[in-house]
Formats: C-alpha cells, sequence, structure tokens
C-alpha cells in the first residue's frame, strides 16, 4: 500500500452506458489518484467490468468523459490507440495469443505499437518475464502453461507497455484456487510498488490489504467508496452490507 | 449367357475409347512439359488473387455497417451463384468485349482473373467464419495494447482464424485446380495451354478420349498431394511446435511432484 498523491491518473465524471433498454452504468464520477490501488467490488452484474472496459475505451460509453492524465480521452477525434498503449488491462480468461510464443505475446506490442526493433523488444519481454518468475517459458507456446502462469504472462504483456494505469478484469476468477495466491502476489507487488492501479475483484483478502480504496459498485451505480477500513469493517449502505455478509 | 456378347463388345469400347494405353504414353510428354506448369501457373494465380480478393471481402463482410457489407455480399452471392463456366465467359469474353481489357488481348490474365474472382467469393465466406470463430478476447486484448482494430486483425485475429479454416481452403484450392480446366473456352494461345485444352486438342486429333484419362491422373497428382500437404500443416500448426520439456523445478504453479504444467487445465 502506497500513499497515493493528490493528481488523478485517470478521472471519469457522469459516465454512463447502456444495452438497448438495459442501463448498465449510471452516472459514474471516480478519480483513480496517482499510485493509487482502486479496487472495486460488487455483485455480479453490478457494471464493475463494463466499468473498467470503458475506462480504456474497449465498450464505448454513451455520456461523460474520461481523462488519462491530461488527455482527454473521449473528446471527439482523440487519439484512443495511442491512450490504450498507455492503459494495461489484464482479463479474466488471460487472452493470451495462442499462436505466438510467450516471448512474441509479451514483446508483439512493443514492436507493432511502440517500434522497437526486434532483439531490443525480446530483452524487455524477457526481463518483464523474469519480474513474474517465468524467463523459463519464453520459448513456450501459452497452452503449454498453467492458468496462473498464463495470467502472469498477461501481466508481463501489459507491464512491457510501460503503463500509466493498470486495469484488473477479475484477473484471478478464472483460475484454480491454488493457482490465485500467485497472481496476488504480482498484484501485491505491483500496488507496493506504486503502479496505479484499478482492479475489479472478488478477491475480498485482496481489497482488503492490497486497496488504498474500495469502491462498491450494485446497480450500475457507484454506491459507497471509502478506505477498505471502512468499507469493509463499518459498512453502513444496507445493500454493501447484505453484499459483504454474501462473500465474507 | 446369350448376352454374354453384347456385354463384351460395350467393355471393349469402353477399353478402346479410354484406355489405349500407346495414346496415353503419347500424350503424357506434352501434358508434363506444357500443361502441367500451365494448369499450376493458372491455378497458383487464381488462388492468390482469390485470397487477396477473400481477405478484403471477408473484412468488409465482418464490419457492423450494412452498407459496408453490401457490396461484399453481393459479390459473394453472384460469383457463388453463378456456374463457373458463365463466369468463365464473362470475364474471358465479356470484359474484353465490354472495352475493358487489362491483359489487352491474352487470354491467360483472363483466365487467372476468372478462377481467382469465383475462388474469392468462396474463400471470402471460409475466411469470414473462420475469423468469426476467433474469441473476441482476443481483439479487446491486442486493442487494449495499443493497436488499431487493422492491426489486431493483421497481427492477432486473422492469422488465428485462418489457421482454423486450412482444411476448407484445402477443399477449395482443389476446386480452384479442377476448374482452371474450364478456361480451355477462352481459346489459350500455343504454350498456354492447360491440361484439359491439351487432352482436348488430342482427343479431337485422335478421335480417341484416352488422353483425357492421362490429364486425370495429372489432375490427381496435383489435387491429392496438396490436400495431404495442406492436411498435414494443419496439424503441425494445431499441436504447435514439438515440445516436451519438462515445467521447470521451483515453479510454484507446477503441482509437486511435478506433472507436465499443461495437466488439468483448460486453456
Amino acid at each position: 500500500m502506497t500513499a497515493a498523491t493528490a493528481a488523478p491518473a485517470l478521472r471519469v465524471t457522469g459516465l454512463s452506458k447502456s444495452y438497448g433498454t438495459h442501463t448498465v452504468l449510471r452516472d459514474i464520477t471516480v478519480d483513480v489518484r496517482a499510485g493509487e490501488t482502486l479496487c472495486l467490488i460488487g455483485p455480479s452484474g453490478s457494471g464493475k467490468s463494463t466499468l473498467l472496459k470503458c475506462l480504456n475505451l474497449l465498450e464505448t460509453p454513451d455520456n461523460g468523459e474520461i481523462w488519462l492524465g491530461e488527455t482527454h480521452l473521449t473528446a471527439p477525434g482523440a487519439d484512443v490507440d495511442a491512450a490504450r498503449a498507455r492503459i494495461g488491462m489484464v482479463f479474466q480468461h488471460f487472452n493470451l495469443f495462442p499462436h505466438m510464443s510467450v516471448e512474441r505475446n509479451v514483446s508483439i506490442a512493443l514492436t507493432s505499437v511502440k517500434g522497437l526493433p526486434r532483439d531490443r523488444a525480446r530483452e524487455t519481454a524477457l526481463r518483464r518475464l523474469a519480474e513474474v518468475g517465468l524467463e523459463a517459458f519464453a520459448d513456450r507456446r501459452p497452452s503449454q502453461l498453467s492458468g496462473g502462469q498464463q495470467q502472469r504472462v498477461a501481466i508481463a504483456r501489459a507491464l512491457a507497455m510501460q503503463p500509466d494505469v493498470m486495469l484488473f478484469d477479475e484477473a484471478t476468477s478464472a483460475l484454480d484456487p491454488e493457482l490465485v495466491k500467485d497472481v496476488l502476489a504480482v498484484m501485491r507487488d505491483l500496488a507496493a510498488g506504486g503502479m496505479t492501479m484499478a482492479v475489479v475483484t472478488h478477491e475480498m483478502g485482496f481489497a482488503r490489504e492490497a486497496a488504498d480504496r474500495v469502491a462498491f459498485m450494485c446497480d450500475g451505480r457507484l454506491a459507497e467508496i471509502d478506505t477498505p477500513g471502512r468499507i469493509f469493517e463499518r459498512a453502513e449502505n444496507p445493500r454493501l452490507r447484505q453484499f459483504l455478509s454474501q462473500v465474507l | 449367357m446369350t448376352h454374354l456378347a453384347s456385354p463384351d463388345l460395350a467393355a471393349n469400347a469402353l477399353v478402346n475409347t479410354f484406355f489405349n494405353w500407346e495414346l496415353i504414353a503419347q500424350t503424357f510428354p506434352r501434358l508434363i512439359t506444357e500443361g502441367l506448369l500451365n494448369t499450376i501457373a493458372i491455378a497458383a494465380g487464381a488462388i492468390v488473387v482469390g485470397i487477396v480478393i477473400a481477405l478484403l471481402a471477408a473484412m468488409l463482410l465482418l464490419s457492423d455497417r450494412w452498407w459496408v457489407r453490401l457490396p461484399a455480399r453481393i459479390y459473394v452471392d453472384v460469383f457463388r451463384g453463378l456456374p463457373v463456366i458463365i463466369t468463365v465467359m464473362l470475364v474471358g469474353v465479356g470484359l474484353p468485349a465490354a472495352g475493358i481489357r487489362p491483359f489487352g488481348t491474352d487470354p491467360f490474365g483472363y483466365a487467372i482473373l476468372a478462377i481467382g474472382i469465383i475462388s474469392g467469393a468462396y474463400t471470402a465466406e471460409i475466411f469470414r467464419s473462420g475469423i468469426q470463430s476467433v474469441d473476441p478476447g482476443q481483439l479487446q486484448a491486442a486493442r487494449s495494447l495499443g493497436m488499431s482494430y487493422l492491426r489486431a486483425m493483421r497481427l492477432v485475429v486473422v492469422p488465428q482464424g485462418i489457421r482454423r479454416v486450412l482444411p476448407a481452403m484445402a477443399g477449395q484450392f482443389v476446386k480452384d485446380i479442377k476448374e482452371s480446366s474450364l478456361v480451355y473456352l477462352l481459346g489459350l494461345a500455343a504454350g498456354q495451354r492447360e491440361l484439359f485444352f491439351i487432352a482436348q486438342e488430342e482427343v479431337a486429333r485422335t478421335y480417341n478420349s484416352s488422353p483425357l484419362l492421362a490429364a486425370g491422373v495429372c489432375y490427381l497428382a496435383l489435387t491429392i498431394p496438396m490436400t495431404y500437404l495442406v492436411n498435414h500443416l494443419d496439424k503441425r500448426l494445431r499441436e504447435g511446435p514439438r515440445r516436451t520439456d519438462p515445467p521447470v523445478a521451483g515453479e510454484p504453479d507446477v503441482p509437486q511432484p511435478p506433472v507436465p504444467a499443461t495437466a488439468g487445465e483448460k486453456a
């Protein structure tokens, strides 16, 4: 846990999103401060994942603004690709590229997006893989790795781009229980190292220990946002209390 | 027993018309030196033209906007729906007649174009289905790294989609090779003649159909190995590079005692 500085790395104001007549997100306003770990919790269907995917515009919000530092992402004509290169994302189902080696998974965006020469990209990729303890697997295919290893490769892939912000979308939900702790350990190290993170998670232990703030989402709204202590120990919102009683 | 003579005669006629070994042997040298190369050139050219058109058409077919899909939809429906022979005539005779002469008066280019246009219509649908079968998460992951839509498609989605449809494409290639025989209708010049044209010339000259059998053997010599080659490639891509190294010791994900890392995982 690090003390978050005041400047927001990511700022969301008045964000809403619906699919047809079904409203998924209602008027969300939230900051992710630089260096902060913000955990998003809430019942399934509450809009956590959709909110996260709106942050890097994998989902297009209907209304509202998103700012990444000084860059207005929802402005007309904004360079969304360039912005996404500054926002790392880790998915529930890893989404590694199965037709590439582990090393190429990590280096592909370095060469194709950042324009690094192939050998330097490989060097960077191997260093990132070493950080998650998987450099020995560099020349394997993702399918030859366990789920936990694959997710750590996915984290290395996102980190290789040196993002300003990391988004984690239920990064441990698809893993067998015994594989969860290694992925969480990597995420804890990142948080401790001062990475700005927005984490959708069902791991209440992680949220309690690693988060600077916890946001509780419910019916597409941001119902509560506070320190883990106040969210977990002194919850007053009845929906939050009900949710916590079910998951703790 | 009274009807014995009749089947005998018929059998003899069949043998004489299609199995004249001498004629077959005479036809082979020209088939191999001239026809085989030209058939390969037409089919290979058509396959390349078809793949290029098909990639473009498949990308259009995958669009969210109906007016982007529409031209590709019309192209696919028309050229899959028309008999091959009509398309060959439309392209090979119709285009030059309409004053569109990208290849001048040389029928070879029109032949490749005609077969390529037909091949593209079928291959477009094969590509579309292959690309659509790729998990949408792949595109999301690529885009989340900052790749543009086209770059993400080119590097991540399309290669996976095409690998999945290799067997279907082998079938399409076989069709392209066989259908290249229809360019015979365009009256290829000397030196441009493909397998069927040469055989047909020999048939006309000798009043015997045996040269067709020789041409048939040449077609099979192309199509059968190609099918097995593509299937072999498909199998290799599916299984990935052969690696049987045990997982690295001390790796916390590997259960003790160590078993292969993929065991029990649904990747």
